[in-house]
Parts: C-alpha cells; sequence; structure tokens
C-alpha cells in the first residue's frame, strides 16, 4: 500500500514534466492542426539560451523571462521564414519540415554547447517536500507552475480580444478573416505562444533529467501520448492526461508481474490506445463531425 | 484528381533505360557501392510500402519501422534456426506481416488521422523493447541479436556475392512495383484512392471501407516487411537497436522526398535516405544534422510534391501541355 | 594498383637493404599503408542518441593530429578517417564496407558500441581487415579462436560485476541488493558478472530494475528499488541515469549500507556534480584510467601532459568527462602498437603487435594497471581498482584487482 502511494506520487512528479510538455503540444495543434516534432528541440535549445545566460551570471528569474521571451520570438520567427512558404503544401510536407528543424536545432545545440550533462538549478529548490521524501519541492514547484500557466491560457483565450481572435481563426479560417482578423499572424502567435511555453516546460524538466542537446527526446513521446489522451482541443485535458499518463507508466512498470518492469512503456501505450478506441477524441476533447 | 496511371507518363521508353543501366551498374562498380546501391532497392520497397498506405489510401503511418522489423525477424530467425534458404524467407516474412498487419488494421480503423499517427507510433516505440524482452529472448537473441550469413551465388554465375544479392534485389523490386501499379489501377486501387479522397462518400457509395483499409495496412506491411527481410539478409545481422522510431523518420522522409502516391518516386526516396545523411557528415562532421535538416527543407521547398511531382511539372513543360497537373498528392483527410 | 606500389616499394627497399641496411629492415605494405602515411578507420555515434559519446572521436582525431605535428609514427603521418553511424547497425555495416572497400583504410579502430561492432564483426573477420580496441566492454571481442581480426580495450562489464560480488560477500555477506540496469548488452553483461561472482549466493540479488535509454526518469525504478528492503544498491547505468539515481536515491531519504555505482557512470564533474556531491558521498566504484575532473590527479604529470593537449588540440573538448580521457589512452595505445609494427605494416602485423603488448603504461591509467596482450589474450585491460567518494573526491582503496573473465596469457 505504501509502495502504490510512492509510486503514484513518483508517478505525478514525472507527469509533471509530461503535463508541461503536453500543454506546449496542444497550443501549437491548436494554431496548426499538427504535431510538431521540433517542439522538443526548440524547448530543449531555449533552455540552453537561459543556461548561457546564467552562465554569464544573469539572476534566474531574469534569465527564466529572457529565454522565454527569446523563445516567444524565436517561434514566431520559425513561422514566418519556414512555415510561411509551406502554407499550400501538403500536411506531410510540414511534418518532414519538422524534422528537418529537429535536427538542425539537435545539431546546432550540440555543436554550441557539446554533449555532457549539464546541471540547471531549480527555483524552487530540491528538498523533500515537508520532509516526508515523496515528492520534491521542485516537483511540486514544477506542478504548481503547470497549473497556473493553464490557468493564465483559459483566462487568455476566455476573456482576451487576441485569445478569441486566435480561437476563430484556428477554427473557421476563412469566416475570420471575413471579420478583419489577421489569420497568418494569429498562427505565428500561435506558434509564438506555444515556443515559450515549451521553453518554460524545459527549463521546469532540466533541473530533474539534466541539461543536454538530447533531454527531450524521451520526454516529447509522452508529451503527444498525454496530449492525444486528453483531447488535443483541450489544454486543461492534456493537462490531465499528461499526468494520467505518468502514473500509469510508473503502475504498470511497478504491479503487473513478470513483464511489466521491462514493457512498462509498451503497456502505457497500449492502454492509451485502448482508450483512443473507446473515446477516439480523447477523454476530455470535441468529436470531429466532417462533412460529405 | 489525377490518378497516378492516368498522368502524362514519360513512357516505357525511360523505365527501359532505366533498367538496362541498373542492370549494368553493378559490373561498374565497386563493391560497396552495389551494397549500398542494394540498400537503397530495399528502402524503396519499404517506402513503397508505406506509399500505398499513405499516398494511395490517406492513412497515416509513424509505424513502419516495426513492420520492417517483423519482417527482419523473421527472416533472420528462420535463416539462423531452421536453415532456410534465403529466399523462401521472403514469402514468409511477407504473409507473417501481411497477418500482422491485417490485424494491426482493424483497431486502428477506428482511428483517424493524428489517432492513427498516435497508435502507429506506439508501436514503432514498443517494437525495440518487444523484442528485447525475456520471453522473446530464445528467438530474438534479445539485445545481441542474431547474426545471420550472407547468401553466396548460384554456383556457375560470374557474380560476387554483393552483385548477386544486388539483382536478386532487383527481381524482386521489380516484381513489387509492378504488382504495386497492378492494385492501384485496379478496382481495389480506385476503392483505396476513394476512401483517401473522402471517407464518408466511399462508405456512401457501397465501398466496404473497414475491409479496404484493414487490406491496405496488411498489402502495406506485406511489402514493408519483405523489405525488412532482404535487409536483414543484406546487412547479415538483426538487433533492436536496428529498428528504432528514426527508422519510420527515415522512411516517412523517403515517401515525401519521392512523392507521396507516386510509385517510381519511391525510388528517390530510397536514394535521398541513403546518401543524404553520408554527403550531410562530409559537408560538416559537427554539424552534420543540421546540414542535413538544411537539405531537407530546401527540397521541400524546391519541389513540395516530391521528386515525382516535380518530374511531372517538368515533364508537362517539356511536351507543352495547356493544362498543368493538378497537385493534389498526399492529401490527409 | 596497390599492389604493383607495393612490389615497388619492396624492390626498393631491397635494394637499399642490399646497400646500406640489414636485411631484416625490409620495408611492407597493405593496403591503406605506405611509406609516407598510415591510413585508419572509425566509426562513431556523432550523431543520434549516443552522441555524446562523440567526443571520444574527436579525443582520438586531436591526438592524431598531434602525432602528426610530431613527425607521424616511425616517419609515417596518420590519416584519421571517421565516419558517423548514428548508433544504428546497419549504418555501421556501411561505413566500415566504405572504409574498407573505397578509403582502403589498414584497419578500424575503436569502432564504438556493441551491436554496431556485432554487425561489422563477421565481414571484417572475413576481409581479414583488424578490428581493433573496439569502444565496448562485452566480454565477446576477446575470442582469438574464432575472431582473429577483432580485440577489446576497456576492462570487461562482466569482470567488473564480479569486482563487486568478490566486495560484497567479504564486507557485506549477509546484504540484500537491488540493482539499477540498462537494458541493454552492456547492463545485462554486468548483472550477469555479478550474478556469476556471487555464485550460490546470487538469491542476494532481491530486486532489478531495468530501464530504457528513452526513459525520462529512473524515478520510479528507484521507488522500487528501496521498497524491496535492499541494503546494498547498484547503479550500472550511463552517466544521465546512475546521476538521476544518485540524487533520487538521496532526495528519499534511502539510506543503503553500500551505494555502488559502476565505472561508466562515475565521473566525478559529469555524474556526481550534476547529482549532488552530497547524495554522493560514500559511494563505491571501481576505476581503470584517472578521472580529469578529480583533484587527485590536480599535479599528476601524465593528466597535465593530458590537459595540456586538449587545450591545445581539442579546445571545445570537456575535461571533465571521462570520454576525452578515454580516448586519449585509447590512442596511445594504438600508437604503441603501430611502433612496434616498425616498417613491416601489414594487417597481420597489426594483429601480431596488438597481441604483443607488454606490461605497457599508460600515463593516464591508474598507477599500477598495465596493458598486457598475448596470442590467447585479447583483453588488453584487465586491471581495476576501487575507490570510494569522500564528498570531494575519489579515494582509491585495496589492491590493484586482476579481472576473472576471458583473462590468462
Amino acid at each position: 500500500m505504501e509502495l502504490l502511494l510512492h509510486q503514484i506520487l513518483a508517478g505525478l512528479a514525472t507527469g509533471g514534466i509530461y503535463a508541461c510538455m503536453a500543454l506546449a503540444v496542444v497550443m501549437i495543434y491548436q494554431a496548426i492542426g499538427n504535431f510538431n516534432f521540433a517542439q522538443g528541440e526548440m524547448a530543449t535549445f531555449s533552455t540552453f539560451i537561459a543556461w548561457q545566460l546564467l552562465q554569464w551570471g544573469v539572476p534566474f528569474w531574469l534569465a527564466f523571462l529572457g529565454a522565454a521571451v527569446a523563445a516567444f520570438l524565436g517561434g514566431i520567427a520559425i513561422e514566418r521564414v519556414l512555415f510561411k512558404p509551406l502554407h499550400r503544401a501538403p500536411p506531410l510536407s510540414h511534418l518532414v519540415a519538422f524534422i528537418a528543424l529537429f535536427a538542425i536545432l539537435n545539431s546546432l545545440a550540440g555543436f554550441i554547447w557539446d554533449f555532457n550533462l549539464k546541471t540547471f538549478p531549480s527555483p524552487f529548490g530540491s528538498r523533500p517536500l515537508l520532509g516526508s521524501g515523496l515528492i520534491s519541492t521542485h516537483d511540486a514547484g514544477m506542478i504548481g507552475l503547470t497549473v497556473l500557466l493553464l490557468a493564465l491560457l483559459y483566462a487568455f483565450f476566455r476573456y482576451t480580444r487576441v485569445g478569441l481572435a486566435m480561437r476563430a481563426a484556428a477554427a473557421h479560417p476563412v469566416s475570420a478573416r471575413l471579420v478583419g482578423i489577421r489569420v497568418g499572424w494569429m498562427m505565428a502567435l500561435g506558434w509564438g505562444m506555444a515556443a515559450a511555453i515549451g521553453a518554460v516546460a524545459g527549463m521546469m524538466i532540466a533541473p530533474v533529467v539534466f541539461l543536454e542537446p538530447n533531454m527531450m527526446l524521451g520526454i516529447l513521446l509522452y508529451g503527444f501520448a498525454g496530449a492525444v489522451v486528453g483531447g488535443l482541443t483541450s489544454p486543461g485535458g492534456a493537462v490531465a492526461g499528461g499526468f494520467a499518463v505518468g502514473v500509469i507508466e510508473n503502475l504498470a512498470g511497478t504491479f503487473i508481474p513478470f513483464i511489466g518492469r521491462e514493457l512498462k512503456l509498451t503497456i502505457a501505450l497500449v492502454l492509451i490506445v485502448g482508450v483512443l478506441m473507446v473515446r477516439p477524441s480523447g477523454l476530455f476533447g470535441r468529436p470531429v463531425v466532417s462533412r460529405v | 484528381m489525377m490518378t497516378p496511371g492516368a498522368r502524362p507518363a514519360p513512357g516505357p521508353l525511360a523505365l527501359g533505360a532505366v533498367l538496362v543501366v541498373a542492370l549494368v551498374l553493378p559490373l561498374l562498380l565497386k563493391n560497396f557501392v552495389v551494397f549500398q546501391l542494394t540498400l537503397v532497392m530495399i528502402y524503396s520497397i519499404a517506402i513503397l510500402g508505406l506509399n500505398l498506405l499513405t499516398g494511395f489510401n490517406g492513412q497515416f503511418s509513424l509505424g513502419h519501422s516495426a513492420f520492417y522489423a517483423i519482417g527482419a525477424y523473421t527472416a533472420a530467425i528462420l535463416m539462423d534456426r531452421w536453415d532456410v534458404a534465403y529466399y523462401w524467407t521472403l514469402p514468409v516474412a511477407g504473409l507473417a506481416c501481411f497477418g500482422f498487419g491485417f490485424l494491426f488494421g482493424l483497431p486502428a480503423l477506428r482511428l483517424e488521422g493524428i489517432y492513427l499517427a498516435l497508435a502507429t507510433f506506439a508501436l514503432a516505440l514498443a517494437t525495440p523493447q518487444i523484442l528485447k524482452s525475456s520471453p522473446l529472448e530464445p528467438f530474438t537473441g534479445g539485445v545481441q541479436g542474431i547474426v545471420i550469413l550472407k547468401p553466396d551465388p548460384p554456383p556457375g554465375l560470374p557474380l560476387n556475392a554483393d552483385q548477386w544479392l544486388y539483382y536478386f534485389t532487383l527481381a524482386v523490386l521489380l516484381v513489387l512495383f509492378a504488382g504495386a501499379r497492378n492494385l492501384v489501377r485496379g478496382r481495389t486501387g480506385r476503392a483505396m484512392l476513394a476512401i483517401r479522397e473522402h471517407p464518408v462518400a466511399a462508405r456512401l457509395m457501397g465501398i466496404n471501407t473497414a475491409l479496404y483499409k484493414s487490406l491496405t495496412f496488411g498489402v502495406s506491411a506485406l511489402y514493408t516487411g519483405i523489405a525488412g527481410a532482404l535487409g536483414a539478409i543484406a546487412v547479415q545481422f538483426v538487433a533492436p537497436d536496428s529498428f528504432t522510431f528514426l527508422l519510420s523518420v527515415s522512411l516517412l522522409v523517403g515517401l515525401v522526398v519521392g512523392g507521396v502516391g507516386s510509385i517510381a518516386g519511391s525510388v528517390v526516396g530510397g536514394l535521398f535516405i541513403l546518401f543524404v545523411p553520408n554527403i550531410a557528415e562530409q559537408v560538416s562532421k559537427g554539424l552534420a544534422g543540421a546540414v542535413y535538416g538544411l537539405i531537407l527543407l530546401l527540397v521541400i521547398y524546391l519541389m513540395p510534391s516530391g521528386a515525382a511531382g516535380f518530374a511531372r511539372l517538368l515533364w508537362s513543360r517539356v511536351v507543352r501541355r495547356t493544362h498543368a497537373p493538378t497537385v493534389t498528392e498526399g492529401r490527409i483527410p | 594498383m596497390t599492389i604493383r606500389r607495393r612490389e615497388f616499394c619492396l624492390t626498393a627497399a631491397a635494394g637499399l637493404a642490399a646497400l646500406s641496411m640489414p636485411a631484416a629492415a625490409q620495408t611492407k605494405y597493405d593496403p591503406g599503408a605506405s611509406d609516407r602515411e598510415i591510413k585508419i578507420g572509425s566509426i562513431m555515434p556523432y550523431s543520434g542518441p549516443a552522441s555524446a559519446y562523440g567526443a571520444i572521436g574527436k579525443t582520438e582525431a586531436a591526438y592524431f593530429a598531434m602525432l602528426n605535428d610530431k613527425g607521424g609514427i616511425n616517419g609515417r603521418k596518420i590519416n584519421f578517417i571517421s565516419y558517423d553511424d548514428g548508433y544504428s547497425p546497419p549504418k555501421a555495416v556501411e561505413q566500415a564496407r566504405k572504409l574498407v572497400e573505397s578509403d582502403e583504410v589498414l584497419l578500424i579502430f575503436q569502432s564504438l558500441g556493441t551491436p554496431s561492432n556485432t554487425a561489422i564483426q563477421k565481414y571484417m573477420n572475413a576481409k581479414k581487415v583488424p578490428q581493433i580496441f573496439v569502444a565496448t566492454g562485452a566480454t565477446k571481442w576477446g575470442d582469438p579462436e574464432h575472431f582473429p581480426w577483432t580485440m577489446g580495450w576497456q576492462p570487461n562489464y562482466q569482470s567488473e560485476g564480479r569486482i563487486y560480488a568478490k566486495y560484497i560477500l567479504q564486507n557485506h555477506p549477509n546484504g540484500k541488493i537491488a540493482v539499477l540496469y540498462q537494458n541493454d548488452d552492456y547492463g545485462k553483461d554486468l548483472l550477469k558478472g555479478l550474478k556469476d561472482g556471487l555464485g550460490a549466493k546470487a538469491t542476494m540479488v532481491v530486486a532489478e530494475a531495468p530501464y530504457e535509454t528513452g526513459d525520462p526518469t529512473v524515478d520510479s525504478q528507484v521507488v522500487n528499488l528501496r521498497a524491496s528492503g535492499a541494503d546494498i544498491f547498484i547503479n550500472v547505468a550511463t552517466p544521465k541515469f546512475a546521476a538521476q539515481a544518485i540524487r533520487k536515491v538521496g532526495e528519499i531519504g534511502w539510506k543503503p549500507a553500500l551505494n555502488i555505482v559502476n565505472n561508466v557512470g562515475n565521473s566525478l564533474g559529469g555524474v556526481l556534480k550534476p547529482a549532488g556531491l552530497e547524495n554522493s558521498k560514500g559511494v563505491i566504484t571501481t576505476f581503470y584510467h584517472k578521472d580529469g575532473s578529480d583533484p587527485t590527479w590536480t599535479n599528476d604529470p601524465a593528466m597535465k601532459t593530458w590537459s595540456a593537449f586538449i587545450d591545445k588540440y581539442y579546445p571545445d573538448g570537456d575535461k571533465t568527462s571521462t570520454y576525452t580521457v578515454y580516448g586519449y589512452a585509447a590512442a596511445q595505445t594504438l600508437e604503441q602498437v603501430l611502433k612496434q609494427c616498425g616498417d613491416t605494416v601489414t594487417r597481420e602485423n597489426v594483429m601480431k603487435q596488438a597481441a604483443n603488448l607488454k606490461n605497457l603504461e599508460i600515463g593516464v591509467l591508474l598507477p599500477g594497471i598495465r596493458v598486457n596482450t598475448g596470442p590467447h589474450d585479447f583483453f588488453p585491460i584487465e586491471q581495476m581498482q576501487m575507490a570510494r567518494f569522500t564528498g570531494e573526491r575519489w579515494e582509491l582503496f585495496g589492491a590493484v584487482i586482476s579481472g576473472e573473465v576471458g583473462g590468462g596469457a
């Protein structure tokens, strides 16, 4: 029973990482209707920028802000420079462009900052929370920040003009254009925000898994899984999905005898696909209706 | 929409010329290049398999590394444990993958677009883990993999092992490409295309979409599985590390670069994924990844519909056709 | 063409010999060697998930550049051709064939990774091209009977496992052992060595938890291992996961009586510092080469030379990483082999000389550790020494221990 509790808490802590990333995945999906395979590398790159600023002696929160702003501008630039010309290309070409972006960023990060592990400080410290040893202050801080980010996004999309315009542009590009919304720029804004959220995720994740160019390789996969389980149209669902994936994986690895230890990821994935069979739009997503 | 059969093709002349070059090349080149070209053909077959699913049926897969792995392991286990001749492993690998693909296709019917992508993605991630798991270790050799012997050329032929394997692969490739061409041109092919263009409409027209989608999944897996078996024979080794998600990504890149929905384009895709990383490495060792990414971006900008679309465009200019072919390849509903 | 050139060289050398030199000093070459240069091939994962190891190849390239500045080996410059395989076995086969058939290298040196080396082993032996000092610790590389053209370099993982077993049996005979290991050949080999070493007492291992290199963290595994009630923790992980595990053990307040980290994950700068020095205190490991980030070696002459070399020839190199020491030591071993080859730079002689290293001392290896090989001993480094982390530095203790797997000579 104690082990169960421990594993659930450890799962929530890891799930916090996935939730952070899943949020970024949903943001970009809302803007462009596709998975961004380079999202993990964008986040890693932004985290390296923060690390570099810290090395130069910039205070933590300033570096944090600097990296988020750099990521925001970088995201917009990537959309304007790389993806706007591809606007009319088939979606599969977009996918390949993401793969290209992935290769470029990964290789650049390795070239500039090499592949050795780097420690990235946590603003919350890494002491055991409440002395229990079950969950650290950093894990708690990361989960808190993710939830805060979620609330901010909710308010942004619900109550601000820009937020509403972005939703309109994503849902009905043609109608949105008719009412004077600059759909192209809304898309770029979506990219920027997704990149900034990714940067925050990267800076929250790096203290746990250590900073190196391939840091996000495994994590992005879990982020995708979390986002899809929760439903790609719902930021809240994605966060819940991220936590769910973290917990399910730990429980599968601990309590399924014989094959559980070796195949915990496989089992978690089978469960996810199983969920999708029953609810093809994810747990919290809206079903898509297509017109003939 | 243009079906691949109806496009203004350069005709059998070009095909004949390519074939002659393909037949003569191994006699002129170093063995190591012959080996590389064999790999190109193997990847081309795998890409064609993916093409049948994505290009002609509109289903999307990130999991083809799994089918490639199943094909490769089937061949390796048959050759290693039961001394089955290498050429018999191909049909067995193909059938095994067909069955597996068909069964995977059944539940995948409920999933569309991005969700199907996730399910196949899960398959790709799980494959290396399953291959090295303890229950399967007696068959797969676990993390150590299986080493197999390269087939000797039949006695009496003035060919070395590399040249023989090249011609063998070429023959398999021609058979499979011809088969794919007949498939997409026939009744089945039209049904597949109808499902790609509009699944709901296709269903209303009386096409058994469930059956056709699962069948396409099976045939696609069959192609990729045969490629996997050939790959195992050529490389003489299988191990879980050979069949990671990166292989699926490579196949996808090859598909898009070659041209989604183009049979001949698959070969261009095969050439790209084998040679371009080598070129990138020669340009800069430290930044090989970045160079590869830039080349890839450049290709996408210059040829948004892949090499096949680009060639079609050029050809239509050459013959001065008044209407440019509409490019709708690769649309995913 | 190569043959004609060789014949020419032979005649020329014979002519010279007749004039001035004793007959023994004939020069003899295989493809990849000439009067002016020796071509050496290498296959490394410069890209992909294992790209951290690329630093080994870069260090070796830098080392040969330094040798060339000093005039090369026996007057021949080293042409080091290193290709990327992205840790993918099929790509390794392609690159090996390119090196042998197109670049016509004399030998392939330090190809990295067990899967990649397994993939090319049969080819290299069929072609009779040396595949020497492979950069992996699997036990299978020392099998001269079946693979006379393949040779390992570093101490093998099974021997390391046996060293831990011996230590545990001596000091904690009633302990309960929990093992975290990487789910591949390396992790499983070390685990096997440990269990073989424990022999009848293998039941002391009460929990095993594998992880995949794609896993984001090993937190869940560590929590499970602790729940097993074990009081000995053995950490068979690569740097990133070794550091995570050491930190997690500290964070959850698990205080095992014995906390072992394997050699692959024992870098002070690359593992213990990221994990937290406080968490690392008391950790035990084995070493065979010196650690560039350990203050113990600050004034060591060999490490000073190494440090100056990195500064000059590989300024981007990270001195806190073990890979820069590893590559340096491996390249020195090859240098010795080629020196011993003299003017008979043939593939056969390379293998003969590689199997004829006697008490070779390499400065960056631990004091007392020597490289020894023989016609039936294809394990160059077989000795290790245990060390305990004081909180600031590694402190060696006990005698230098000889490996027990595949040894003898």
